[in-house]
């Protein structure tokens, strides 16, 4: 396989991008499964904009209890499988999901009040970003160059032969 | 086949990252858990859980309501009588904006077995519009003419009173002696000697006696009870509450019913000990404005502040009170002041000491009140080794010279300006180092007193406590004691607010210390200064 140093660049950079999504996952991830205090509820309670009717019914009884647990695992799975390089255009895919419901409980609309957030936002904000980085993760999985899947698509034996 | 470092590399690279963000996640989350967990224990503050009480069982205790205005309304949604009126009004405006629940939480309130058989208003309107609504197939209800008649009539159990001031201690000494239960909204008594036959009333009957001080059953301040307690503030030296209200029904301007007239309201009755006046309609609806029929911040209001702090400390009656304020946010022929600060001393009270024996005792409580500002001041209780935040949530600060935590201060392990300790009714647990997030909701009122994943509002549990005790015996948390340090308390504080002068409490005696020349209730109720309100002022 002929690589240009333009190609090798680009798989660099992506992959910089995929392990730091999958580490920030990751680690919301871990903090919420060591806190079992943790909860959604917040989050959900104070929703915002248009789907806001259903993110407060999520924050109720008996909801919250799945939606916690549910939150915790996929970022998990998703933080676990972006830093190692597997699986990841399935794990990009939960990870837009779970920012787009990020970003529907609390939208940059104008009108509605920003809440706990450290800049200024109009329509775009960082789970926008970080949605739209997923994208280019799934569109670009970089397992092969770095990650287990470098292990399993035959590589080892072909530079055995060289 | 053979894996040169180079497949290790670009095949496993990514597992010590894992291991690394895995670590201090969990290594952060738990350490941060111990510390905080090590400071819940040395706190050991137990958060209290929803009051239970027996069941009201058999006959259905049967109420009479005397008073059928704002406050009465209200008393008997929480009974669980809520007019046809209210209920339209409510579900329109749940239509409208779908987080006033009112409707929603009225109907999911647990059912009382309650009655409610009669309703006494000196207002036709009122009256009738009770009677409207609750006098239906399955509950029989009459309107009497007089308090007596309702009282007298064997047809009720218990009353609620929610008249006027000057009428509560009329009201309930007749109730108490003819042994029917009573439920009066503070202030207990409008004049010192009431206060002292009300006591002896509430003695010497069988009946039982509340003061609608409903929030002695917010979760929040039997929790702060056992904060204090625990020595976690240290002595309490100062304690800050507050009014703020800047809107016309904050300054009792309520609304005048156009069908208010002299041949829909008895006004001889209305009038009761009152200086007999020409009907004013003003004087009627917005009586809480003239020391003859109400006493301003110093009854409506200071007594919440007073008793709130009353249940957590049980401080009982300061020995001296120093008011001052004046008439300055609302000159519109009201005699009441509008802005008022009571400070009271309690020279002998402490909540312990951290430090050497002796140089800690004594606290002012301190009052601040104004009808012409908004801005939220929260209550504080500042101990030497702690601040506490005190409302439906607590928050407990350090304080940056305590001595109990001096060496966690040193060490680093608690900071002046990170609490301690939150607590949140609506919160599963307890919260001991809050975030700047969790802080956010709670000021944004989200997080209520659920029981059972229902909210309930505290004047339910407090009539229902009443109605408990009243079918199984027990203790209501406000009775003839509370109510009496309370109304001496207020009356204190409005006699040193007309006289200019410190009011003293002799604790041996249990009286307030004479002023020669002066007899308290006259200047209580005018002052010497009463004048007859025009007809001009009639609105």
């Amino acid at each position: 396989m002929v690589s240009t140093t333009r190609d090798r660049k680009v798989k660099l950079s992506v992959t910089l991008l995929r392990v730091l999504i999958g580490w920030h996952f990751l680690y919301e991830g871990v903090v919420k499964l060591f806190n079992p205090e943790w909860t959604a509820f917040g989050y959900l309670a104070s929703a915002q904009g248009p789907f806001k009717p259903v993110f407060t019914v999520l924050a109720q009884d008996p909801f919250i209890a799945w939606v916690d647990i549910m939150n915790m695992a996929a970022l998990l799975i998703v933080g676990v499988c972006l830093v190692l390089g597997v699986f990841e255009r399935k794990s990009a895919i939960i990870g837009i999901g779970l920012l787009a419901l990020y970003y529907l409980a609390h939208p940059s609309l104008p009108g509605v009040q920003q809440l706990n957030v450290e800049g200024n936002y109009w329509l775009v904000n960082k789970n926008l970003i970080e949605l739209a980085a997923c994208i280019l993760i799934y569109n670009f999985p970089t397992g092969n160059y770095f990650g287990l899947g470098y292990l399993k698509k035959g590589r080892l034996t072909k530079i055995e032969k060289k | 086949m053979k894996w040169t470092r180079r497949d290790l590399l670009k095949g496993l690279g990514g597992l010590p990252i894992l291991g690394a963000v895995w670590w201090a996640g969990a290594a952060n989350t738990m350490s941060s858990r111990k510390q905080r967990s090590a400071i819940l224990e040395q706190l050991n503050i137990r958060p209290s859980l929803p009051p239970t009480v027996p069941g009201i069982t058999g006959k259905p205790v049967r109420v009479g309501i005397i008073g059928f205005g704002i406050r009465g309304e209200q008393l008997c949604r929480s009974l669980g009588f809520a007019t046809d009126e209210w209920k339209e009004e409510m579900r329109i405006a749940a239509e409208e904006d779908p987080n006033i629940k009112a409707l929603e939480d009225f109907e999911n309130q647990d059912k009382l077995n309650v009655k409610l058989t009669g309703v006494c208003d000196v207002f036709d309107v009122r009256a009738e519009k009770a009677l409207k609504s609750f006098n239906t197939s399955d509950n029989q209800m009459k309107r009497y003419s007089t308090y007596l008649e309702m009282i007298q009539s064997g047809d009720v159990d218990a009353v609620v009173i929610a008249t006027p001031d000057h009428w509560h201690a009329p009201m309930s000494i007749a109730a108490l002696n003819n042994n029917v239960h009573v439920y009066v909204e503070k202030p207990m008594t409008h004049t010192v000697d009431e206060t002292y036959a009300l006591q002896d009333a509430a003695k010497a009957s069988k009946a039982i006696f509340a003061v609608g001080h409903q929030h002695r059953q917010t979760l929040s301040f039997s929790t702060a009870r056992d904060i204090v307690e625990k020595g976690t503030l240290g002595h309490v030296s100062l304690i800050q509450t507050n009014t703020n209200r800047n809107d016309d029904n904050g300054a009792w301007n309520y609304d005048i019913h156009k069908q208010a007239s002299t041949e829909t309201i008895d006004w001889d009755q209305f009038l009761g000990s009152a200086p007999k006046v020409p009907f004013n309609k003003n004087h009627f609806f917005r009586w809480r404005k003239w020391w003859a029929y109400g006493s301003g911040l110093s009854g409506d209001l200071l007594t919440h502040d007073y008793d709130r702090l009353n249940c957590v400390l049980n401080m009982g009656i300061p020995e001296a009170v120093s008011t001052s304020g004046g008439i300055y946010t609302h000159n519109d022929g009201r005699n009441v002041p509008d802005v008022l600060q009571v400070n009271m001393e309690f020279p002998n009270f402490s909540t312990g000491s951290s430090q050497i024996e002796g140089k800690e005792k004594g606290m002012t409580f301190c009052y601040s009140a104004s009808l012409g500002n908004s801005f939220n001041r929260p209550t504080i209780l500042m101990g030497h080794d702690a601040t506490m935040e005190l409302g439906n949530r607590l928050t407990v600060w350090p304080d940056g010279a305590s001595t109990r935590y001096g060496e966690q201060l040193e060490l680093g392990k608690m900071q002046p300006n990170v609490p301690i300790y939150q607590y949140n009714p609506a919160a599963n647990v307890p919260d001991a180092i809050s975030s700047a997030t969790s802080q956010y909701f709670a000021d944004k009122g989200l997080m209520w007193t659920y029981i059972d994943g229902v909210r309930v509002d505290s004047t339910f549990l407090h009539m229902r406590e009443w109605l408990s005790v009243i079918k199984n015996g027990g203790k209501v948390s406000c009775g003839i004691k509370e109510g009496f340090e309370e109304a001496i308390a207020a009356h204190m504080a409005g006699l040193s607010w007309k006289l200019g002068r410190k009011i003293e409490w002799d604790t041996k005696t249990e009286k307030i210390v004479p002023i020669e020349g002066i007899d308290f209730d006259e200047v209580l109720l005018y002052n010497g200064k009463w004048v007859t309100p025009t007809q001009a002022n009639e609105v």
